[in-house]
């Protein structure tokens, strides 16, 4: 018997080994795939311009140079642009998390009256919605046309984020608050003394939701802003993109005009660089809380 | 009698609980302002927009701003634009993440296993104007990483126009998405897998299974019901396509394969100011996606008894 066993266990080892190595070996060209894009790009935006018309950049810098940076640095409006969106993205973090809970928990609270009509009026909106024009049409009635309400009123509420709220709310005992309740607190000394404090974890990860979805949306500032002192990083870097492009197609029909495209691309990459970092610099940090979010909202509620 | 003894507690608690609904006054304020009265702004689809009459100086002229559009050449392309698209990353998004989560849940170097998954989460807390601008360099004609691996390598003779020719652009529209997915994708497989009872893989073991039998036999039915429900409920999304995406990546050069319904909409209402006729796809596409996400809906709970929600 143990001398079976211990034939046994061994061969099982050897055999894991192998598809250990395999399936490691796989994962890590996976792995390299998700890299890779962002290794060229820091690359090219550290090279010289004639090795990148060489197309001699991969993965690492040629003929090294910070130019593009220093170009970068010297232009006053892309701070602007940054501390810009730096501003919307805090303002609408904060007003987008108040109305959540405001919302969440009061729908958790098993005896309002109503409870289910008021969660049919929120989630049908995940299913229709006005669409593009009316919703333009409103922003420019009410006056929100390029001002930078317009990048935060509108697409403030996540329904999607209140019931994931909703969800964890519903998952605190009950008694809590009945024992809160007894002993004379209110609703809103409920909410601010018991239920806030209880779910720092989940009110982080629905903080980042928004503060990252703001961070990187486009096409709000893309249909409502036109002043260009209030673009966001995201519709200045598409600007200096689609500017690249267009001297592109230029040099591929065959123009001379090799310079600008070159000078372009670095100045790109560094751009793209620039405007990727804040997420590269949070991102290790706060990932886990992410994928905390996404498997919290796929608790059934 | 005793229906006013329930009147008089309905009001009690109305009362009682005005705490609770006045917390939810502001969020329903938002809701109906921002939501709800961009739905009743549809109306403009039946109507002959008029700017500054508004929805209540503007006449109604029945189904025919629908009837244009229905008859314009660029919609056509637009909806099947959009429906190719979508079929695609259906075909090679989908399946993707199944094939990670099982990679990832086999992976025993715990440590390597955490450091793989927080690089395949990456590309999708970026922007679509930081994924547009590296595919721009990283496509890009003669210079960019892949073609001059493909020209050094000699795969091929010259320039392959990913960018630029439409049948590819669809290949790189595809090959990005999935590249920007497929890690976050696997989020809710690998809950699904951790979620299965060990005692099964125990099981499969000691009667001689080995590891991509067990992975066939107990991890992908396991997984199945997740499985479904997310496949149905892509399906059913078939008529919604993002904006930044499609208008990032694409260009002139491509128009035809690259226009889908929110870039087309965007293009006419807001740039080429013909407003109800945006309005009217915008909400052709609306009621279209609501009754396929319903049927999906529907379907799912059919297989799954909780739905997604």
């Amino acid at each position: 018997m143990t001398s079976k066993t211990a034939s046994y266990t061994p061969s099982i080892v050897r055999r894991r080994g192998a598809g250990q190595v395999v399936l490691t070996c796989v994962m890590m060209l996976f792995v390299l795939v998700c890299l890779l894009p962002f290794v060229n790009v820091i690359a090219i935006s550290l090279s010289s311009k004639s090795a990148i018309l060489r197309g001699a950049v991969s993965f690492w810098p040629v003929e090294f140079s910070t130019k593009a940076y220093e170009a970068i640095f010297k232009d006053s409006t892309m701070f602007t642009s940054l501390w810009f969106t730096v501003k919307i993205t805090v303002i609408y973090t904060f007003i987008a998390m108040v109305l959540t809970i405001l919302m969440a928990f009061p729908l958790s609270m098993r005896r309002l009256k109503g409870r289910k009509i008021f969660m049919l009026f929120i989630v049908f909106t995940m299913y229709f919605s006005g669409g593009t024009i009316p919703i333009y049409l409103n922003v420019k009635q009410l006056g929100m046309l390029d001002t930078q309400w317009s990048l935060i009123i509108p697409g403030l509420i996540s329904t999607f984020n209140i019931i994931i709220l909703k969800n964890f709310f519903d998952g605190l005992p009950y008694e809590l608050n009945e024992a809160a309740y007894i002993d004379g607190a209110n609703d809103y000394q409920i909410l601010l003394r018991i239920y806030l404090p209880l779910s720092f974890s989940s009110l982080a990860t629905l903080a980042l939701f928004y503060a990252v979805g703001k961070w990187n949306s486009f096409s709000d500032a893309l249909y409502y802003i036109s002043s260009r002192s209030l673009q966001p990083l995201q519709l200045k870097l598409y600007n200096l993109i689609k500017g690249g492009q267009s001297i592109e197609v230029t040099v591929q029909e065959g123009s001379a005009n090799d310079l600008g495209s070159s000078i372009s691309e670095s100045i790109e990459s560094a751009t793209i660089i620039f405007a990727t970092l804040p997420i590269l610099l949070v991102y290790p940090f706060v990932q886990r809380y992410f994928v905390a979010g996404v498997t919290m909202g796929a608790v059934k509620g | 009698m005793k229906d006013v003894r329930r009147q008089k507690s309905r009001l009690k608690f109305l009362l009682q609980d005005w705490r609770l609904y006045s917390m939810m006054l502001i969020p329903i304020v938002w809701y109906l302002v921002f939501c709800y009265k961009p739905m009743y702004g549809l109306i403009i689809a039946f109507q002959k927009y008029n700017i500054f009459g508004g929805i209540a100086g503007s006449d109604y002229i029945g189904f025919e701003n629908f009837r244009f559009v229905f008859e314009m050449r660029d919609f056509s392309i637009a909806l099947v634009n959009t429906l190719w698209l979508n079929f695609l990353d259906l075909i090679f998004g989908f399946p993707m993440p199944i094939i990670l989560a099982i990679m990832l849940n086999e992976m025993r170097l715990i440590k390597l296993k955490k450091m793989s998954q927080t690089m395949l989460y990456l590309p999708h807390f970026l922007s679509w104007v930081i994924i547009g601008g590296m595919v721009l360099e990283i496509f890009s004609p003669t210079t960019g990483l892949i073609n001059a691996t493909l020209l050094k390598t000699g795969l091929v003779s010259g320039n392959v126009p990913f960018l630029t020719d439409g049948h590819l652009w669809r290949f790189t529209y595809v090959l990005v998405g999935v590249w920007q997915s497929m890690g976050w994708g696997t989020i809710l497989y690998l809950a699904a897998i951790t979620g299965l009872d060990m005692n099964l893989f125990e099981a499969a073991q000691i009667d001689g299974a080995n590891k991509l039998q067990q992975i066939w036999h107990v991890t992908l039915p396991g997984i199945r019901s997740t499985i479904v429900v997310l496949l149905i409920m892509n399906i059913g999304r078939m008529m919604s396509i993002g904006f930044d995406r499609p208008y990032i990546i694409g260009n002139t050069l491509v128009q035809d394969y690259c226009d889908v319904i929110s870039t087309f909409v965007y293009r006419a209402g807001i740039i080429n100011g013909q407003v109800a006729r945006a309005t009217a796809i915008g909400m052709f596409q609306s009621v279209v996606g609501l009754v396929l996400i319903t049927i999906a809906n529907t379907v799912s709970r059919m297989f799954d008894e909780q739905g997604i929600w």
